[in-house]
């Protein structure tokens, strides 16, 4: 079923949030790691209770209330959060004074705020939403996954307005760890020149993106949802290009139809290296952009491209800073998102103008 | 969209036995899988009363098939994933799409606490491997690959009703016939950062737990995994045996409250049971037994008890909390209660709410306190109620 995005918040790396520019500039990050550009969050959440919420949960909170504010709504009927991570900074310091103070009495207010579920239930609190609320850990799926959930719930009960985000953050800890398990460049790559060079490693992103999805199309929507679709350790190329063609003919298109792929390439050799073998089968032709030399590569980084494809399709024109081989098409009807998180978790998104 | 989803298989490992059949027989002998603290390391030991599931790490590892290096909370999921699926007798159906949603809330700090020691004394210590799998997601990849999944995996973790969660996500996924077949429910190890983190909260009984008992002291953690299979109409048919039960109802609510306390008049889980109770188009009569969330901190089961009062007075079925058993086991407890109440509503089983001297003052009933049997139990209803608000109601209905 289709579904249609009313609004759009998303803080990021780049100027995202509260602009009414779609990427007319650049921002450039130069040390593999990727720091979202925070809002004045005075405006948006009580000072006092900002003062006890870590980044993650700023942010998140932030951005889902800017999201709720576009669409005049302050009640949805349902909220639905992903992040793989979870309230990282948090966790760190709760396992941190356990740690250091050897299982002696602790404060309980980062244990509270760790678990994963803190963003959602924040919003629910904050907006007293008594309606269906979940969260999704799914790692490299996460945030497809809280689309398909908010998709049944849309299905379910036409009438609803569903708030959905993706969210996860870097921590100092968490960018030297993953670094430690070679995630990221060796050595320092500016994100403008993520793609120039074959080599090992991807660079650190984070963000927070919310959506308000609802059933009926109305005249201000970004765009339509058509479909979402994962798959877990695909067996080999093949088998992922099967996947996809699949998914295709699920929506009774080809790949002919399809006028712009908004790819996962995250300048690791290897990982993308798939994205190309792809480019030579199912995915052939199709004029494509990246994204994560912006928002840099994290679990739920389909979130910014979702906001990105949504604004593509909203706008009918693809901006200059994504370096794009221009599509010959006059109207931009369908975008195709595809990622891969790790070669683990697979995702498809298909959307179109309304 | 098709309206029955059937309960085909049920697994579960917890403080009280290693698979099914030895939980049940502890939960009709009434005996308790509480006890002191014998394989979590921790300064806790012999001070808070925890119930373990009482194999070692290397066990588990020799039960589940996993390298022991692997994390607890995955060791305890892939034991209760693969009797659950043994038990639903799919494996001869050609063709099922299956899917695996899986829910838990420490993912595998066990291993993280290791790792995390090191690394603060110098960030360049410290095993990778111990860290590897840290993400809650992280736990059921790697055991869905165990088991072969791979056509559709999600983790879900909203706090203590994290599997009623997956178990709704998973009947979902079938109803819009995305899926066939999933197995569905949760698993959660007992940690160091929970044990603390909760005793941190004060709500930590340093006795065992007496859940709905006027002068409750908090709850015990307790560990372990719990899983059901839930099935689409058309798989059943081609079941060569009878299903367990239906899932008839469900219901996911937030109590917008508190972060950590549910609200006193039971707001979320008054509106979990209710819209339970409405999508299975039941009454309050319909219902034979209430598996509590019990899990005998004094806001939980004053806030649960008000909801009951209020939804079902005057006439109320009959409840019990097997956390009074089990402890309670975070992001695992709904899958273990859902297999312990999918059982129930197959047998009419009536389970014993431990140590219950003195019922809650406040309200008008009293829940079991020994072990029954009583076959006109048609439809069993299941609690979870956690941080965060999140409230999530399942009914089972016998065949």
């Amino acid at each position: 079923m289709k579904v249609y995005i009313r609004s759009i918040a998303n803080v990021s790396p780049q100027k995202t949030f509260n602009s009414s520019l779609f990427l007319n500039e650049f921002t450039e990050y130069s040390d593999n790691r990727l720091t979202c550009i925070e809002p004045d969050y005075n405006e948006l959440i009580d000072l006092k209770l900002g003062r006890r919420m870590s980044r993650v949960i700023k942010m998140s909170v932030a951005s889902a209330f800017a999201c709720l504010k576009e669409a005049g709504i302050t009640d949805p009927d349902a909220i639905v959060t992903a992040t793989a991570y979870g309230c990282l900074e948090d966790t760190t310091v709760f396992l941190t004074n356990m740690v250091e103070q050897d299982e002696e009495p602790l404060a309980p207010t980062a244990f509270v705020q760790a678990t994963h579920n803190t963003i959602g239930a924040q919003i629910a609190l904050l907006l007293k939403c008594k309606g269906y609320n979940n969260t999704f850990v799914s790692g490299g799926a996460s945030f497809e996954n809280a689309l398909v959930d908010a998709m049944m719930v849309l299905a379910e009960k036409e009438s609803a307005k569903v708030l959905v985000g993706g969210m996860d953050e870097i921590t100092d800890f968490s960018q030297v760890v993953l670094n430690r398990m070679g995630l990221y460049k060796r050595h320092p790559v500016s994100n403008f020149d993520l793609f120039k060079f074959n080599s090992k490693g991807t660079i650190g992103g984070e963000g927070s993106a919310f959506f308000l999805l609802t059933a009926a199309s109305s005249e201000n929507n970004f765009a339509a949802i058509d479909a979402v679709s994962t798959f877990y350790k695909p067996g080999n190329i093949s088998e992922t290009a099967q996947q996809i063609s699949s998914f295709l003919n699920a929506q009774s298109i080809g790949s002919g139809d399809v006028d712009l792929l908004i790819a996962g390439n995250n300048g690791d050799t290897k990982n993308d290296e798939i994205y190309l073998e792809l480019q030579k089968t199912v995915l052939k032709g199709i004029p494509f952009v990246n994204y994560k030399n912006l928002c840099g590569e994290y679990p739920t980084s389909t979130a910014f491209a979702l906001w990105m494809g949504a604004n593509i399709v909203k706008t009918n024109s693809i901006p200059a800073t994504l370096n794009h081989n221009r599509t010959s098409k006059s109207k931009i009807n369908k975008v195709l998102i595809y990622n891969h998180y790790q070669n683990i978790f697979h995702s498809l998104i298909l959307i179109s103008s309304c | 969209m098709s309206t029955a989803v059937f309960i085909a298989g049920a697994g579960v490992i917890s403080g009280i036995g290693n698979n099914v059949a030895e939980c049940l027989d502890r939960l009709v002998k009434g005996q308790t899988g509480i006890d002191t603290i014998s394989y979590l390391e921790t300064k806790h030991r012999g001070l808070l009363p925890v119930s373990e599931v009482k194999l070692s790490n290397d066990e588990l590892a020799v039960l589940s098939g996993f390298s022991p290096k692997v994390n607890r909370t995955a060791m305890l999921s892939l034991i209760a994933a693969k009797e659950a699926l043994d038990n639903a007798g799919i494996h001869d159906i050609p063709g099922l799409r299956m899917g695996f949603v899986s829910a838990n809330t420490v993912g595998g700090m066990d291993k993280s606490e290791r790792f995390f020691a090191d690394f603060l004394t110098d960030q360049s210590k410290g095993r990778l491997r111990d860290i590897i799998n840290h993400e809650c997601g992280s736990i059921t990849a790697i055991v869905a690959e165990k088991i072969g999944i791979r056509n559709h995996i999600s983790t879900i973790s909203t706090a203590c009703s994290s599997s009623a969660n997956a178990i709704m996500y998973g009947a979902r996924l079938i109803k819009h016939n995305f899926l066939d077949a999933v197995i569905a429910g949760g698993t959660d190890a007992i940690t160091k950062f929970t044990l603390n983190g909760f005793n941190t909260l004060m709500i930590l009984d340093e006795q065992y737990c007496k859940p709905f008992d006027e002068n409750r002291q908090g709850l015990n953690l307790g560990e372990g995994a719990g899983y059901v299979v839930l099935l689409s109409e058309r798989a059943a048919s081609l079941l060569k045996k009878n299903p367990i039960c239906t899932l008839s109802g469900y219901c996911n609510a937030n109590d917008a409250y508190h972060q950590t306390a549910t609200s006193p008049e039971g707001e979320g889980p008054y509106m979990a049971m209710t819209g339970a109770l409405t999508m299975g188009g039941f009454q309050v009569g319909d219902i034979g037994y209430i598996n509590l969330h019990g899990t005998g901190t004094q806001n939980n089961d004053s806030s649960e008890a008000a909801a009951i009062k209020r939804l079902f007075n005057p006439v109320y079925p009959k409840m019990s909390s097997t956390k009074s058993f089990t402890g309670h086991t975070l992001g695992a407890s709904a899958g273990i209660e859902a297999v312990f109440s999918a059982l129930a509503a197959q047998q009419g089983l009536v389970y014993p709410n431990l140590r219950l001297k003195t019922p809650m003052t406040a309200f008008p009933f009293v829940p079991e306190t020994v072990f029954s049997k009583d076959p006109g139990i048609r439809h069993v209803l299941s609690n979870s109620f956690g941080f965060g608000g999140n409230c999530s109601s399942l009914i089972f209905s016998k065949l």
